[in-house]
């Protein structure tokens, strides 16, 4: 089934939460509502054949609204296809529903995307920090957070 | 902890040395059964994608050689793969830099496998073999410092190409080399698969279904050794893999015996891979013609004003690729090691996601070892091939 003939599918399923189509390179990207990614991701693992979840992680677009984009890679290992689907998620409202109960490697990214992103999953079985320190205060990939870490002045060895 | 509790807490890491780097396991353990296993990491995380948000494309080459550091040149080749996608510049790349690009990375396949088996035969007590495999790695690291100047961490290869050519003398040398390979690693089968402690040690442990291995997000040969028959190499193929002939090595025993095999043959295929990219090697440019990405021969640097100019905006200014999004998965020697690119339009990536294989390979340790005999979580360990330098970035 080409890309094209799966958004059908989702559309014609989830005609409401599917929000925005988008090609690029030759990858497809679908953007659905937060509150039914549960329900869309048990229907492409089963219905769709993306049975394999590569990738998971949040992505930080300050000063838009909505603040975070939640990004889910998968993959169908028998057809060899890639597709992209995206949640956006609010500022003051940063949690979504876990999908760790759909693909079971969800659960690490999931809590990596918590740790260091601020990103919170509901009813996630494990919702711990997994890079930083347990009593790190703050979420390192939040674009409002400095590289230089904390309380430091920014470094100023570089040239360029 | 009282005499009688029933099961016992012991920390195993991070400063030990099966562990592969500095994981950190929690084992509760019931005698010598393992009741609970819990990974810690994050002792080496060093912000790579918090870091990368702050460079130029050009600059992050060099971070990605610190992710799997056994195996920097696939490392490389992910990441320049997925900048020349997001640049749309793919089919520009000059067929010697492809073909160059898939004898490394073969050869990093075969490295990074040497020192799996090296480390995880030295972990169940085999020594010998460690011996063996280092002597082939250091020819492989001794071509790597030809290559690239660096034994470890090569930044070799470049958005649009590769950074220089071969010396000369090279491409001999490296075959004569893949050629030797098949006739090394049966020498190292003659040491371990005839071994009745070996086989003890290896057959029936560490066993993971293929339904399991999908769910936990299993990639490479540990997926492969439970019957799922993924390459990206062959399904997704990338920088011309289409016009190799290999086999992809696949086994339904799902334990750590068919994970050795798997990797093994992996490493044959590797030379055989390498013997007809040597035979496809013609001479050509090694950079794409795309002024605006890729930086200017140094002879025009350092003769001409316009080549000085040149270099030094693509330096200090880097290229802006067009406002979207890619992601690009590669076959590495642990997994799929895949790059998420995000770009707004200026010259740094708005965000870039590494998704490395060994930290979802871990993943499924718990799963593996919950059950088992304490010394087969060494095993475990050994058998999934994880190195911490990409599982903390």
């Amino acid at each position: 089934m080409s890309d094209q003939a799966i958004v059908e599918k989702l559309q014609a399923k989830f005609s409401s939460a599917v929000l925005n189509v988008v090609e690029h390179r030759g990858e497809t990207t679908v953007t659905v509502e937060k509150e039914q990614i549960v329900e869309i991701a048990t229907f492409l693992r089963d219905e769709c054949g993306y049975n394999f979840l590569c990738d998971l992680c949040g992505v930080d677009y300050l000063g838009q609204s909505p603040r975070f984009m939640v990004v889910y890679n998968l993959y169908n290992i028998a057809a060899k296809q890639r597709l992209r689907v995206k949640v956006p998620v609010e500022e003051q409202d940063a949690n979504v529903d876990t999908v760790s109960v759909v693909w079971g490697t969800a659960n690490w990214h999931e809590r990596e995307c918590w740790d260091l992103m601020g990103i919170s999953f509901n009813d996630h079985p494990d919702l711990r920090r997994i890079l930083m320190p347990a009593d790190w205060e703050g979420h390192p990939l939040r674009k409002d957070y400095p590289v230089q870490g904390p309380d430091r002045e920014p470094y100023q060895g570089r040239l360029s | 902890m009282a005499v009688n509790s029933e099961t016992m807490t012991i920390n195993m890491g991070p400063q030990h040395p099966s562990t592969h780097g500095v994981l950190q396991l929690i084992l509760d353990l019931d005698g010598e059964t393992v009741v609970n296993a819990t990974p810690h990491i994050g002792f080496l995380h060093r912000g790579t994608e918090k870091l990368s948000e702050h460079r130029t494309y050009h600059q992050i080459i060099p971070l990605t050689d610190r992710l799997d550091y056994l195996a920097p040149m696939s490392n490389n080749i992910g990441y320049v793969l997925a900048v020349e996608k997001l640049l749309g510049i793919t089919d520009e790349i000059p067929e010697r830099a492809k073909v160059i690009r898939v004898l490394l990375g073969e050869l990093t396949r075969m490295k990074s496998h040497l020192v799996w088996l090296a480390c995880h035969a030295l972990d169940i007590g085999a020594m010998t073999v460690f011996i063996y495999c280092f002597r082939e790695r250091e020819h492989i690291m001794d071509i790597y410092e030809k290559v690239s100047g660096a034994r470890m961490t090569s930044n070799y290869f470049r958005v649009g190409g590769l950074a220089d050519d071969f010396p000369e003398g090279l491409e001999q040398e490296i075959r004569d080399f893949a050629e030797s390979m098949p006739g090394h690693v049966a020498e190292y089968e003659g040491l371990l698969t005839g071994n009745k402690i070996w086989q003890k040690r290896t057959m029936g442990v560490g066993k993971i279904s293929a339904e399991a291995a999908i769910d936990i997000g299993l990639t490479g040969p540990s997926l492969r050794a439970s019957g799922v028959d993924w390459d990206l190499r062959r399904d997704n193929p990338y920088s011309g893999y289409e016009d190799y002939d290999f086999d992809v090595p696949v086994s339904d025993e799902c334990d750590t015996w068919a994970r050795y095999h798997c990797r093994l043959e992996e490493m044959r295929q590797a030379s055989r891979i390498m013997i007809q990219a040597l035979d496809k090697l013609k001479p050509g440019p090694v950079l794409a013609d795309c002024p605006q990405v890729c930086l200017p021969p140094k002879e025009d640097v350092v003769n001409s004003i316009e080549g000085l100019i040149h270099h030094f905006k693509i330096v200090t200014e880097g290229f802006k690729p067009e406002p979207g999004e890619i992601y690009q998965g590669v076959e590495n020697p642990k997994g799929e090691l895949g790059y998420y690119l995000v770009s707004d339009g200026s010259p740094m990536p708005l965000r870039m996601k590494i998704r490395p294989p060994s930290f979802v390979n871990l993943q499924a340790l718990p799963q593996m070892v919950e059950g088992k005999l304490l010394a087969d979580v060494i095993a475990v360990i050994g058998t999934l091939d994880i190195v911490l330098g990409e599982i903390d970035r």
